[in-house]
């Protein structure tokens, strides 16, 4: 298969053996995205995260259908946990967009955490960029907005939606802890449970105590699973869009998220570089066991390894 | 790198629940494998986008209903239009035995009917993808 001419074609399985060999970390398909990263850069990137069941993956579909009806094509990420156990995963975020499967402008990819060392927040940035490079107009990023590695999967968003639910104050907790500040758009949705009114309302206290700019999240009550106000949702995706265009912040924004995108590509080669030293390198091993017998301490063994990869 | 087997479970048909499927799905998940779980009512057009898009090197179907002669053989089929039939098809489900050799002769590598542990089916699926 000829990936490179698939992938400016509209195969479907080109990209998706793209998206693939990148998750694998294919040297190849690391070399594909060099060549082609001039192409990059023209899509949309949408981050979806809230906490497990609030309605992520429904909404994506229903946002995904009313940019179909505007011709537009749209790529979907879905992350799901790996259990860190077997290092399978259950991807079950297709069973909400069924009929968007068989759609020509949409492409929709499932991907598991994997292994930690940011592998997944690298394999995410690879799939957008493949998918951008496929000529997806919008690409959303579905995460569990749990973790570190979600957080910095939705920074390479320019707009992030945080779905909340009605009636779970702990939610609600957990966005004030961690996510707060990264959300673009609220959406409260079951709206047609009770409580739906006054999980906005605190949300907006809270929003009150998080003005960041001039640009102030709106919170919009929605009803996913009956297609009630996805519309306005989107609207106010486009506004945040104009915001961050009108004020400089998208380019901002893009410069942020490729800073990050190079501190991670070279994080992950550095501890990559550490751990197979650390396998076979009796340096390691020697400050390991003097650290363990006293002679030395971990802040001088650590300090001593700095050195070390520095000096060569 | 170590990657993990990518399975699409998927149930084609009008079946009502997806008991079965789930603890397949399960089963795969604890064997290692990423499982894309597509639930219930899928449509062979659907379960071939959805093995092709997920690049899956393995589709696991499952019938109660009784369509399994029409359904299977005819994700087969589209996968080979699609040129992916380098993907693995294997099915399950109440499953008559006397259908299986015309099942089989269609190009589902395996059939596991009712009772068939899952460790066969997880064996089975590792030693028969095509894919590196
Ligand atoms: N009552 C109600 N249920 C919904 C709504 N939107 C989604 N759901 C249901 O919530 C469950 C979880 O939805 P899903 O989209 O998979 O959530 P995710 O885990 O955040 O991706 C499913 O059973 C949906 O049908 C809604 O607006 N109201
Ligand atoms: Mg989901």
């Amino acid at each position: 298969m000829d990936i490179r001419a698939g992938l400016q074609s509209g195969d479907k399985r080109a990209c998706a053996r793209l998206i693939s060999m990148v998750e694998n970390e294919d040297e190849q398909a690391i070399g594909i995205l060099k060549e082609l990263y001039g192409l990059t850069g023209k899509a949309r990137v949408i981050g979806i995260t809230g906490p497990p069941g609030a309605g992520k993956s429904t909404v994506t579909d229903k946002l995904a259908k009313l940019l179909r009806q505007q011709g537009k094509k749209v790529g979907i990420v879905a992350v799901d946990p790996t259990s860190p156990f077997t290092g399978g995963a259950i991807l079950g975020d297709r069973v909400r967009m069924t009929d968007l499967s068989t759609d020509p402008g949409v492409f929709i990819r499932s991907m598991g955490t994997r292994g930690a060392l940011g592998g997944l927040s690298k394999a995410a940035h690879g799939a957008v960029k493949v998918l951008d490079i496929f000529g997806m107009d919008y690409i959303f990023i579905e995460t569990v907005g749990v973790g570190q590695s979600e957080v910095d999967i939705v920074r390479l968003a320019d707009t992030v939606i945080m779905v909340a639910v009605p009636g779970l104050g702990d939610d609600i907790q957990a966005i004030k802890a961690g996510i707060m500040e990264i959300g673009d758009v609220f959406a409260v949705n079951k709206s047609d449970r009770d409580g739906a009114e006054r999980t906005a309302t605190e949300l907006e206290m809270m929003l009150d105590f998080n003005i960041r700019s001039q640009y102030r999240p709106p919170v919009i009550n929605i009803i996913a699973k009956d297609n009630k106000d996805v519309d306005k949702l989107l609207e106010a995706v486009e506004k945040h869009y104009v915001y961050l265009v009108n004020s400089g912040e998208l380019s901002q924004r893009k410069k942020n998220s490729i800073k990050n995108e190079i501190i991670d590509i070279f994080k992950y080669a550095m501890v990559k570089a550490i751990e197979e030293k650390s396998q076979s390198s009796s340096f390691i091993e020697q400050l390991i066991s003097d650290t363990v017998d006293k002679r030395l301490d971990p802040y001088t063994a650590a300090a001593k390894l700095v050195e070390e990869f520095r000096s060569r | 790198m170590d990657r993990p087997i990518r399975v699409i479970v998927a149930k084609p048909g009008l079946d009502g629940h997806d008991r079965g499927a789930k603890v397949v799905a399960r089963a795969l998940r604890d064997a290692g494998m990423e499982v894309i779980y597509t639930g219930l009512r899928q449509t062979p057009e659907q379960i071939v986008e959805t093995a092709i898009q997920e690049d899956a090197d393995c589709v696991a179907m499952s019938i109660l209903s009784g369509a399994h002669n029409h359904l299977f053989p005819k994700v087969v089929r589209l996968l080979k239009e699609k040129g992916a039939d380098d993907i693995l098809v294997v099915g399950g489900g109440v499953i008559p035995e006397d259908d299986i050799p015309g099942l089989i002769e269609a190009g589902i590598a395996a059939i596991f009917t009712p009772g068939t542990p899952t460790s066969v089916t997880i064996d089975f699926i590792k030693s028969n993808i095509k894919r590196s």
